[in-house]
């Protein structure tokens, strides 16, 4: 029981990381990259790590003030998208897939590089920037003050003096919750509009509060990756969740999904192919830039971190979630996360040293993340948010 | 359709009367390249060439305005490439070289294949484009011009474009009722049936209120009472005074809507008349038509009967 909700614990407390945020925020941005206007970027990873890097140069180097590092940042990755764009956009889809996996391996060596020193002295080469030296501003923005608050305050432990069963019951609120959401967002109630936005919200809070009951998280308020960190972090996912919900509502959106489709009946309709795939482009690669700072923000800006397993992590989490919706990108970064740490769990827990060691549980969680993806682009292509009706359909 | 362009004061189309199109064209001469009262489309000296394959070489055409013309020809005539050259989806390779065509008095020679759209001529393909993906609704939306919604930083604002929104769409709701659509309005176009596409390709061209639309091949695959009621459209639109400029390889289609024939053979243009007499010239019998275009091939009597069919065709050649 005990190790059970050690796991389960760890599987919350990774699922609430600021990274994790920050991942998902990165997952809207190739959603609509991907999910939207068909654009097969696989250098998402690239965009995060020239935010992270405008915005920690920024600050590292220039002294320069919290938002305006942030722009540098987002500035990156616009003239990034725009370097990208102008030649590949007008070929087919293939090249730019080339295109960006390419680009973003370029940007990761020139960030581990070490031979300039006026750009080693920047970017620290291969060891990175470390967190401490830009955190500072952000840190001293927070308005939840010193201490560590566990939440929920009020928990299992409160009721019955712990028993099995008010662990068991919690637990099985949660995983009803959590399918009740998912049969809600894919339409397959009767509820509609403000009703279902309604029952949605009031669900999703309390699952949370469940959640946070049955397993308590205790973090500072304003350390490293604490409250603070936490709140603005998913506040910016959520916020980038609305923002694309607008937009792709929008005839923007539908525009989006058209050139998708076909970009030749796009032509002949008058639609400017070009210009609506760079804005594309650009739109996503700000998502990508912004989640790129917030993922940097509680760790440190180390290229190595931000190269090709991060783009597939992003994929995976795409896919998982459910491409071309709005809330996939956030189930699927929360599933995924929680879901490697599961694995990690279980197997360190549950499979004898002799067979694997801890390290190779790690390692053992990575192929797991690999076959997952394979069953699920072959069983599930639309993802747990999808609408299997569009995929139906070969373009 | 309201930007009918050849509408006179009485809100009624002259061309709408049949007597009225053959004189319009009884002083055309019959000849390739001939001038016409009132071009909409005036091509000179495209040239397409796919290595040594000279696949278009048309020296001077004219579509005159408010009428249906047929493009006809052979497989690999060069029609289909033609209809991509001048709504600049390729560029003839005698671009700069003499190459000019103008579409309603501006020049098209550089103009990219969305602006050709823009500026009322569109197309449809021979093979299919609806967005499979999309509900027929949101097909049909995509078709109508200059949404502000569609700005990116407009689109934001839903009070912006909400209005424009309502009117595009009870605008689709009535094209689609007239191409017998409007049930299928949420259903993704992916779902419709190959006729039914051919019918959501051509409402969709008609959202952005064409001068001139141009059908390549729109009664392939489709069945015969679909066929009846396209024709009507089609025959419809002209009526309403836009010009139609379709390629077709049945026969009886062309000779039963078309108002003027162009035909088209190994990339150039061999004649050009109304249907009756272009059929009768024997360039395009040997070209195209084959000696047997008068006689149904699918009848069971020149089975039953093969030696007098036989006899028939020596009589013809003789």
């Amino acid at each position: 029981m005990n190790e059970i909700q050690q796991i389960l614990t760890s599987m919350v407390s990774t699922a609430l990381t600021p990274q994790t945020a920050a991942v998902a925020i990165a997952v809207i941005g190739l959603n609509i990259h991907f999910g939207f206007t068909g654009l097969l970027n696989i250098g998402q990873s690239a965009f995060m790590l020239l935010g992270a890097y405008g915005f920690a140069i920024s600050i590292t180097s220039y002294d320069l003030p919290l938002i305006v590092a942030v722009f540098v940042g987002l500035a990156l990755a616009f003239l990034f998208a725009l370097v990208l764009g102008v030649p590949t956009l007008k070929l087919r889809g293939d090249y730019l897939a080339i295109v960006t996996i390419s680009a973003a391996e370029i940007i990761r060596y020139v960030g581990r590089s070490v031979g300039y020193e006026w750009l080693f002295d920047k970017t620290g080469g291969a060891q990175g920037i470390p967190g401490s030296r830009y955190r500072g501003p952000f840190r001293d923005l927070s308005v939840f003050g010193d201490g560590s608050t566990s939440l929920l305050p009020f928990n299992w432990r409160d009721v019955a003096d712990g028993a099995i069963w008010v662990r068991l019951l919690s637990w099985a609120i949660v995983i009803a919750v959590i399918i009740t959401v998912i049969q809600i967002a894919r339409g397959k109630t009767s509820l509609t509009g403000r009703t279902r936005a309604l029952s949605l919200t009031a669900l999703g809070a309390v699952g949370v509060l469940v959640t946070l009951f049955a397993v308590p998280v205790t973090n500072q308020n304003t350390g490293v990756d604490g409250w603070w960190t936490v709140v603005v972090a998913w506040g910016l996912a959520v916020l980038s969740s609305v923002l694309v919900l607008i937009l792709t509502r929008s005839p923007w959106g539908r525009a989006l999904r058209g050139v998708r489709e076909d970009e030749d009946a796009m032509r002949s309709l008058g639609k400017n192919v070009f210009a609506i795939k760079m804005q594309a482009l650009i739109i996503g690669g700000l998502f990508g830039a912004l989640g790129g700072i917030m993922y940097v923000l509680p760790s440190t800006v180390q290229p190595d971190n931000m190269g090709r397993s991060l783009t597939f992590f992003i994929y995976t989490a795409l896919l998982l979630g459910g491409a071309a919706t709005i809330w996939g990108p956030i189930l699927g970064s929360i599933l995924f996360f929680a879901g490697r740490i599961a694995v990690i769990g279980i197997t360190q827990t549950y499979v004898p040293n002799s067979i694997m060691s801890n390290q190779e549980a790690t390692q053992f969680a990575f192929i797991v993340v690999g076959v997952a993806l394979m069953l699920l682009v072959i069983f599930r292509p639309q993802g747990i948010l999808g609408d299997k009706r569009e995929l139906r359909f070969n373009v | 359709m309201s930007e009918a362009t050849a509408v006179n004061a009485q809100g009624t189309n002259p061309l709408a009367d049949p007597q009225a199109r053959i004189d319009l064209m009884a002083d055309v001469a019959r000849t390739p390249g001939s001038a016409k009262p009132n071009p909409i489309l005036t091509v000179d000296n495209i040239v397409r060439q796919f290595g040594g394959m000279t696949a278009v070489d048309v020296d001077h055409l004219e579509v005159q305005r408010g009428l249906i013309t047929a493009l006809i020809g052979p497989n690999g005539a060069g029609k289909t490439t033609f209809f991509n050259l001048i709504t600049g989806f390729d560029k003839p390779t005698s671009a700069g070289k003499g190459a000019h065509w103008s579409f309603e008095g501006r020049t098209l020679d550089k103009t990219s294949a969305s602006r050709v759209a823009r500026s009322g001529m569109v197309r449809t393909f021979q093979l299919t484009k609806s967005l499979n993906r999309m509900t027929v609704m949101d097909n049909m939306l995509l078709g109508a011009q200059d949404q502000a919604g569609e700005n990116l930083a407009l689109s934001m604002f839903k009070p912006v474009w909400r209005r424009q929104e309502k009117q595009i769409e009870a605008k689709a709701e009535e094209l689609l009722d007239r191409f017998s659509l409007l049930e299928k309005r949420h259903d993704y176009a992916g779902s419709l049936s190959g006729g039914q596409r051919k019918l959501l390709e051509m409402a969709r061209a008609l959202m952005s209120d064409p001068t001139m639309i141009m059908l390549d091949e729109p009664m392939a695959g489709v069945n015969p009472a679909l066929t009846q009621s396209l024709l009507g459209h089609i025959q419809s639109l002209r009526d309403d005074g836009m010009t139609v400029l379709f390629v077709e390889h049945d026969m009886h289609v062309v000779r039963h809507i078309s108002d003027w024939v162009v035909v088209m053979a190994e990339g150039r243009i061999v004649a050009e008349g109304s249907a009756g007499s272009v059929m009768a010239e024997p360039a395009v019998i040997d070209a195209y038509l084959g000696a047997h275009h008068d006689t149904d091939l699918g009848d069971d009597s020149l089975l039953d009967e093969p030696a007098a069919g036989d006899a028939k065709t020596d009589e013809e050649q003789a």
